[in-house]
Order: C-alpha cells, then structure tokens, then sequence
C-alpha cells in the first residue's frame, strides 16, 4: 500500500513536472487544466482534511450523544418494549390491554353482564381461585419452616405457631382456607348443576370441573398428615385401610393372594404397610409439588373451556333484564389521536352460520373494568373471610403422633366423615365403591341429561322445583333410616352370626342408600319422562345424604363409633 | 377393489415414518412404565416379620405373652402354641381386651377369644400367624405367613 502511495505520488510528480515543462515550454491549455485541477486537488487537501476531521469528530460526538439519549430515554423505552398497547384510557386501548397481557389474557375481552350477577354464581368460581392461591402463598411460607420428617414435623409446627413471627396466623388461615376451598367445591358443583350450566356445550368441562374436585379432595387429605399429630396420624391409616379394603371383596370372593390390589394401593400410597416417614415423604411431595401442578393445569383448562365455550353459561341470547342499565358505557367520539391503525389478524372461528350481528356482543360490557373488578371484591370478601376465621380460630393441633395409642373415636377430616359413616358398615362398600360410584355419576351427569331446557337460571321451572323439594325429602328420610336402624336395632350380623361377609358387602346401610336414591331417580325420571328431573333428583339427594352423614359422622359418633346424642355422653376413658 | 385380502400398497415412506412414529411412541410410554416402577418400595422400614418370641420353656401352658411391637399375642395350652394378630381385621385399628373375647374401638367389631367375628363392621376373623422352631429351640412367628385358625404348634 505504501508503495501503491509512493507509486501514485511518483505518478502525480511525473505528470506535475510534464505538465510544469510543457507550461515553461508553452503546450497548450489542456496542460493547464491539468495542472489547474491537480493544483486545486492539492489546495483542496487541508479543508478536506479538516472536513474529514470535522466529520470524524462529530461522528464520534453523535456516539456519546447517542449513548446518552438512549440512556435517559431508558424507562420509558423499557416500558414500551415491555408493554405493546396504548394506555389504557380508552374501552379499545383497555381491550387491547387485556388481550395482549399475558397475565390478562384468559379473560375475554368483554363480557355478558348476565355473568357478572351474584345470584347466577354466588362468585363460587372466582373465590376458588382465589382461595387456591390464598393457600399457594401461605403454603410457601410454611414450607421456610416445616420439615416432613418424623421426628421434626410435630415440633415445626408448634415452632409455626408460637414463634414464628406471623406463624400462627399464616398457618391458622391455610389451615381454615383448606376446609373453606372443599366447602365451597361442593358448592360451586352444586350451583353449576342447579343452573344447568353442564348443558351442551359445557359437558367436557363439567368433567374437568369433576377432576378438580377430587384434586382438591387429596390435596387436602395430604395436607392433613403433614403435623404428624395424632389427630393426622390415625385419619391416614384409615384413608390408607380404605385404600386397602379392595382386599375386603377378593377376600369374600376366596381369590388367592395375588389378586390383593388393596395391598399394592395401600403400598403404593404409604410406602410401607403401616404409615411412617414414608408415607410422610410421600404425602409431603404430593400436596406440595405433584398435585398442585396438576391442579393449576387443571384451572387453566376449566378456564379455557369457559373461554371456547363462549363464557359463562346463559339464558339463551334474548336480552335479559340484567342487559339493561348494568355497565351501561357512554358512547364517547374518540379524538384524532385514537383513531385506530386497522391491523387484521385472525381472531378466532366461530361456529355458525351468519355474522354476530345484533346478538350478544351487543350486550356485552368490557371486562376492564367489570369483570376485573368483580373478581377483585370477590377475592377481597374470600381474604377478609379467611384472615377473620384465622384470626378468631386456632387450627387444630392434637398430641404428637404415637402408633401405640390409637385415637378413639379416630375421625377422617370432615369431608370424609360421611363416607367414615358408610364405611363404619363396610370398608369395602363406603370406602371403595360408593365414592367411585358417586365421581363417575357426576361427571356422566351432562351425558345421560341432554335436554336442551334454559341454562344459566337457577332450577328453570316450578315442576324442577317441585322435584327438589321433593328429593330433599325423601333423600333426608332415607339418610336418617340408613342410621337410625343400625343403631338402635343392629345389622345382619347382629341377627345372623355366621353370615357371609359377601352378604353384607353387597346389602348394608350404605349400599342400601344408594340403592334407594338411584331408584328415586328412575322413579322421577320414569314419571316426568324427563332425564333433567332425574337428575336433579338424584343429585339433590346425594347433597342431602351427604349433608346428614357428615353430621351424624360430626357430632353423634363418639368412641367405638358408637351412637351418643351429645359429646356429654361420652364414656370417660 | 381394496379388501382384506388385498389391500392397498403402503407407499414406503409412509410405512416408514408411521412406524417410525409407533417406535417413538412406544419407547416413550414403555419409559413412562419403567419409571412407574420407582414408588413400589423394594424395601420397606418394618422390621421383619419373622421374630423370636422365646423358648418353649418360657410359656407353660396357660400363658399368655403380647408383642407390643408386633401387635401378636402368643398363647401356649396343652395342644400347643398359636399366635393371632391383634389388629382388627376392618380398617387396622388394634383391639383391645373384652369381656369374652376382644374389642375394637374405631368401630365396635368383637372378635371371640379365638378371633371369629361376633360383631361389627369386620370382615373377617383376626389372622392367626405361623409358629416355628429355630435350631436354637425358639418359638419363632412369621407375621407374613397365615395359618388357619385353631392350628397349634406341637414344641
């Protein structure tokens, strides 16, 4: 390169002094032009040179400057990468919030005041949620200081609670939260089949909705080891016996050893044959980490369906006398500033046959505010509900687990003692078959009852109310007799000392039960020819039959599971 | 005309990648199995269910000796040695002394002296456990072995 410079230099001198001899020598005006232009190239060289340098300096001025602007533009440039829509000050840049929110964006963007009523859902759904992640945050705090081992976990609690700062009250609102989420489970199933919601198209979810509800059942169950209290200790062996007791039937039946599954389930579940730091260990990883994922994948999906099924269930698209005056928006001219810049893109599909024009949409209002604000107080009642029971209530905490004292009565949670009543008669039968029974008749409710009758409106016509009144009726009747004769007149063993335990398996007060109510049922379902009656039969009878056991299974049994009117009347032992 | 009998040539990419596809999917479910294998425990903490409960010189006839631990009593009469289990045979609670026989209290079950049924939820009569002698001369009780009620272990 150098020598390509010196070449051109030599070059350049070679044609100076050519041209230098020809002005001397006289030649020609071509030769000045030359001379003229090489001298103007050679004159021209310092300001180009400084306008080079000029330029190079401003360069690097404009790199600092750069640098600098960027630098202080930097929040608002971080927020705009951040958060792709306008403000939102406006029903369409609020929309658009929601539907490019990622937090958002499960709700629609608007929303049938329909749904927004208190007396068409009581707010059931949102305060579960609500209530699961009321337990989400408690549960992680408690886990700073719990330890799931045997000789640990008694005294992590009782540290939880009297020294931790905010344990006690921590603990006392999971504690309460729990039994608040399985009660109102129960609820929110009951409402969502008073108001026929599991109508076509809602079945799938209606079975999700079932699958939620016995998540929530064994997250609670396993929660209930974790204090390795007494209380804790002797419900799990007997949720674990229950387990066991498909052994009950092949036993009955005379099937060799190898057919006991009610071994491998109790195995399976506790990790040893009677419950230890196993089953400890086991029950701790389920209720902290296997089923609430499996829960939250759950709530999304139940969410989802709500979302593909076009919201929340509603009386066919006439406007409803909630569509007038609720969430009325003014209609505002937007200014220059707000016109949209139309982008397409595609939204979704819908099923029919024509454009929505003049249907629902029509009536709908924006979720921002309604809908977000609605959930909103409906999670701040459940916060307020839940604090105050924890506040006013101390969660229950009995002596340390000890396997040679076994509890008497020893007692399932609460929503189990229903259940404990049926399986006080047979193991098998309570434990096993009738709940089995019970989760798949529920979640075939909405295909076995395919009417196409008003969903969204609580018990639709006065011959369905008719039929509830009814079934509370005669399912309460039937509850108290599955007691009342067992206590005061004994069973079949009682009166037939020798008999076959395979006679009892398939004819004792629990089996007998639901025997009655299935035939109730058929009965409404054969006189109404409606599969709709039937089922409100059947379920309300299941309500009211679980409603009396649990009671009976609550506050009249008392030790040896037998029958007292009042805990005053309990033998002192 | 495509039948049973002669159906349709597969083009062989389509062979190949849907079996391919079944290859996949079969490792992933049998793994899926494999791994299903873990929560069964190999070994459990009990203690095992063989043990010494004495020698036939400690259990004159007429005695009766309760393993705590093991939740088995051991009786000795003239026709020889028996041990039955304690724990209730309805849900696992251990019973407890009765007038005639034994109680439980989760629900009331009453077994007789030799562990029939007399009442109650129970499906079945309190297990009665295998007794043998060890080359030493010990009674030994395997908890994991049933034997039929009334059998005596002839020392």
């Amino acid at each position: 390169m150098a020598s390509d410079k010196t070449a051109v230099a030599l070059r350049n001198l070679k044609k100076f002094s050519g041209v230098l001899r020809e002005l001397v020598t006289g030649k020609g005006q071509q030769g000045q032009d030359e001379v003229a232009s090489i001298w103007e190239n050679l004159k021209a060289t310092p300001d180009t040179l400084r306008a080079l340098a000029t330029r190079n300096r401003s360069a690097a001025i404009a790199g600092i400057s750069k640098f600098r602007d960027n630098l202080f533009k930097l929040p608002g440039s971080f927020r705009d990468s951040a958060v792709r829509h306008d403000a939102p000050t406006s029903d369409r840049t609020r929309s658009q919030a929601i539907f490019s929110n990622f937090f958002l964006h499960i709700h629609s963007t608007k929303i049938h005041p329909h749904s927004l009523r208190i007396s068409t859902t009581w707010g059931l759904g949102v305060s579960l949620v609500s209530q699961f992640a009321i337990l989400t945050v408690t549960g992680i705090l408690l886990m700073v200081y719990y330890t799931p081992s045997l000789e640990l976990a008694y005294n992590s609690i009782k540290d939880l609670h009297y020294v931790v700062p905010t344990g006690r009250l921590i603990r006392n609102i999971h504690r309460w939260t729990a039994h608040l989420m399985v009660f109102f489970v129960i609820l929110h199933m009951a409402r969502v089949f008073y108001t026929s919601a599991y109508k076509s198209p809602r079945e799938f979810n209606w079975v999700v909705g079932m699958v939620l509800f016995v998540l929530t059942l064994a997250l609670s169950f396993s929660g209930y080891l974790l204090p390795w209290d007494q209380l804790a200790y002797w419900a799990i062996t007997i949720g674990a016996n229950i387990a066991a007791s498909p052994n009950e039937l092949t036993h009955a039946l005379g099937l060799p050893k190898i057919f006991n599954l009610g071994d491998l389930n109790k195995e399976l579940l506790l990790g040893a044959s009677s419950v230890g730091q196993d089953a400890l260990i086991r029950f701790y990883m389920l209720h902290v980490v296997t089923l609430p994922l499996i829960l939250t994948i759950g709530i999304c999906v139940h969410i989802w369906r709500i979302r593909k099924d076009g919201g929340l269930a509603r009386p066919g698209g006439t406007p409803t006398a909630a569509g007038q005056g609720v969430g009325t928006v003014e209609e505002v001219a937007q200014s220059a500033q707000e016109q949209p810049s139309k982008t397409y893109g595609l939204m979704c599909v819908v099923k029919d046959n024509s454009p929505h024009t003049g249907k629902d949409p029509d009536e709908t209002v924006p979720s921002w505010p309604y809908l977000l604000r609605a959930e909103l107080l409906v999670f701040m009642i459940n916060m307020l509900l839940c604090v105050a029971l924890a506040l006013f209530f101390d969660a229950p905490l009995s002596e340390q687990a000890n396997p040679a004292v076994p509890e008497n009565p020893a007692k399932a949670p609460w929503y189990f003692l229903g259940l404990q009543e049926m399986v006080s008669y047979s193991a098998f039968i309570g434990g096993i078959v009738i709940p089995t029974l019970t989760v798949i008749g529920l979640a075939l409710i909405p295909f076995l009852d395919r009417e196409n009758g008003e969903s969204g409106v609580w018990l639709e016509s006065i011959p369905a109310r008719k039929i509830a009144l009814q079934s509370v009726i005669i399912g309460a009747l039937a509850a108290v007799l599955a007691v009342a004769v067992p206590v005061n007149f004994g069973w079949l063993r009682n009166w037939f000392p020798g008999i076959p335990q395979l006679i009892i398996i398939i004819c004792n007060p629990g089996s007998l039960l639901t025997l009655a109510y299935i035939i109730w049922s058929l009965n409404v379902m054969r006189q109404t020819r409606s599969t709709r009656m039937g089922a409100i039969a059947l379920f309300t009878c299941f309500l009211v039959g679980f409603v009396i056991l649990t009671y009976v299974g609550t506050y009249l049994r008392g030790p040896n599971w037998d029958f007292f009117w009042s805990k005053s009347s309990w033998p002192i032992h | 005309m495509p039948g049973r009998l002669e159906p349709d040539p597969i083009p062989r990419r389509d062979f190949i990648g849907i079996y391919g596809l079944w290859a996949a999917a079969l490792a992933i479910f049998g793994s899926i199995l494999g791994m299903m294998r873990l929560p069964k425990p190999r070994v459990t903490p009990e203690a095992s269910t063989k043990f010494r409960v004495g020698t036939p010189a400690e259990f004159s006839p007429g005695t009766v000796k309760i393993i705590p631990e093991y939740n088995v009593r051991i009786v000795a009469t003239e026709q020889g040695f028996a041990a039955m289990s304690l724990i209730c045979s309805h849900l696992g609670c251990v019973v407890r002394e009765s007038v005639d026989g034994f109680l439980c209290p989760c629900h009331g079950s009453r077994f007789s002296l030799l562990g029939e049924v007399l009442a109650g939820p129970a499906p079945r009569a309190l297990q009665w456990f295998s007794v043998t002698q060890a080359i030493d001369g010990s009674l030994i009780v395997d908890t994991s072995q049933e034997t039929k009620p009334g059998t005596f272990f002839q020392a």
